[in-house]
């Protein structure tokens, strides 16, 4: 039997100790492609949080009636379901975003990140605790977006958001919002939250020593 | 002439994996060894030109004459599903030879967002069957051409003194990152 964790902590944990992005490692391809600004990393993020909300909803409710062979299938196409409403919708109300974010849109029923959820936690957990625990991701997800596509566009153009943030004697990296800036950011950031997670690690284990 | 520049561009100029971002995940997990990298390759050249022909054929068969735009991508999404299962099969029963080197990564291509990426890429921009099909092995040809290069500098970097907490995925990403600057040097090409 599972120990049952509580409510808030299936939010929670999407937030830092399982985040999509730095500890589990899922979802790549549109984190590096669209954060070349914070809007667009935060437009994929909610998108992104709308379908995994909805589809481990969804999955979640109708997890008894499926039979296992055809699960994936399943899934894949709940999923895609909904990334078709999120693209037309986008399409309708916001196409310069949606252009922006080209194919990127679509793609986000292949990001592996939503179907991890959907096999590992919506097909084994009642629909509060999927709702939860895809919102928690989500957010992570969201956070995660926000701070590669910032981090690029400050030292890219010097704005985040379009509000100029950096004075003018900063000279601009190009590089930080070519694809290469994509990869070398997102590598140091994990990178310095590996180093975080084992200080702090080490931190709580001298701590135990300590008060013992 | 046309077709050639297609090729290169998605060969080299818009490599899918260093410029466009696509198929990552494999592109991290199986870029460890070059062997493996090259089977790896050639089954992707070959899902994406099967893909590009069929996804050619789905959208201007079915989906544009019946005014079906909207359900491109759960249809792309299925064809690519089972087109790999199907492929799977059929080389099972003609080349077990074939089979054993490609075996495990074909069912990891379904998804390869590369694939699908391929196929959405080319009904955007409105390319002819030829056409769909040079850019699928160019955009085929790039993908192994980066997973190759990357599994033979990642093969150098076992002996290397990397910081512990860079160790893997985020040292894998800077040496991308880099790779991603070098192949910035192909833009002036046409």
């Amino acid at each position: 039997m599972k120990k049952q964790v509580s409510l808030h902590y299936e939010f929670l944990k999407g937030l830092w100790e399982i985040n999509p992005i730095f500890k589990q490692i899922l979802g790549m391809c549109p984190t590096l492609a669209v954060t070349v600004s914070a809007i667009n990393g935060l437009a994929m993020g909610l998108a992104t949080t709308f379908v995994l909300i909805f589809s481990s909803v969804i999955i979640s409710s109708i997890r008894k009636i499926v039979p296992n062979q055809v699960r994936i299938a399943t899934f894949i196409l709940i999923i895609s379901t909904f990334v078709t409403i999120v693209d037309l919708v986008m399409k309708a109300k916001f196409p310069e975003l949606s252009k922006a974010l080209g194919p990127f849109i679509p793609l986000i029923v292949v990001n592996c990140l939503i179907l991890g959820r959907a096999e590992a936690f919506a097909s084994k957990n009642n629909i509060l605790r999927s709702f939860l625990d895809a919102f928690g991701n989500g957010t992570g997800f969201l956070i995660a977006l926000l701070i590669l596509g910032s981090i690029r566009e400050l030292l890219g153009t010097r704005c985040i958001f379009g509000f100029q943030i950096l004075p003018d004697g900063f000279s601009t990296l190009m590089v930080m919002i070519l694809p290469a800036g994509a990869f070398l950011t997102l590598g140091l950031l994990l990178g310095f939250t590996n180093a975080y997670t084992k200080w702090k690690k080490e931190k709580s284990k001298k701590e135990i020593l300590i008060t013992n | 002439m046309d077709l050639i520049i297609i090729f290169i561009g998605a060969a080299l100029i818009n490599n899918f994996v260093l410029s466009y971002f696509l198929g990552i995940c494999p592109f991290i997990g199986v870029s460890s060894k070059i062997s493996s990298a090259i089977s790896m390759g050639l089954a992707v050249i070959f899902v994406m030109t099967i893909t590009s022909i069929v996804s050619w054929l789905i959208n201007h068969l079915i989906l544009i004459p019946y005014h079906l735009e909207f359900l491109t991508i759960p249809s792309f999404i299925l064809v690519i599903a089972s087109l790999v299962q199907f492929v799977e099969m059929v080389i099972k029963k003609v080349s077990s030879a074939i089979y054993r080197a490609l075996g495990i990564f074909l069912p990891l291509i379904t998804t390869n967002c590369a694939i699908l990426g391929l196929a959405l890429f080319a009904q955007m921009r409105d390319y002819t069957l030829i056409e769909s099909i040079f850019f699928a092995l160019g955009a085929g040809s790039g993908f192994t051409l980066a997973l190759v290069i990357m599994a033979g500098i990642r093969e150098e970097l076992e002996l290397a003194n990397v910081p512990e907490p860079f160790q893997g995925a985020p040292i894998t990403l800077i040496v991308a990152g880099l790779l991603a600057l070098t192949f910035m040097g192909f833009a002036g090409i046409i």
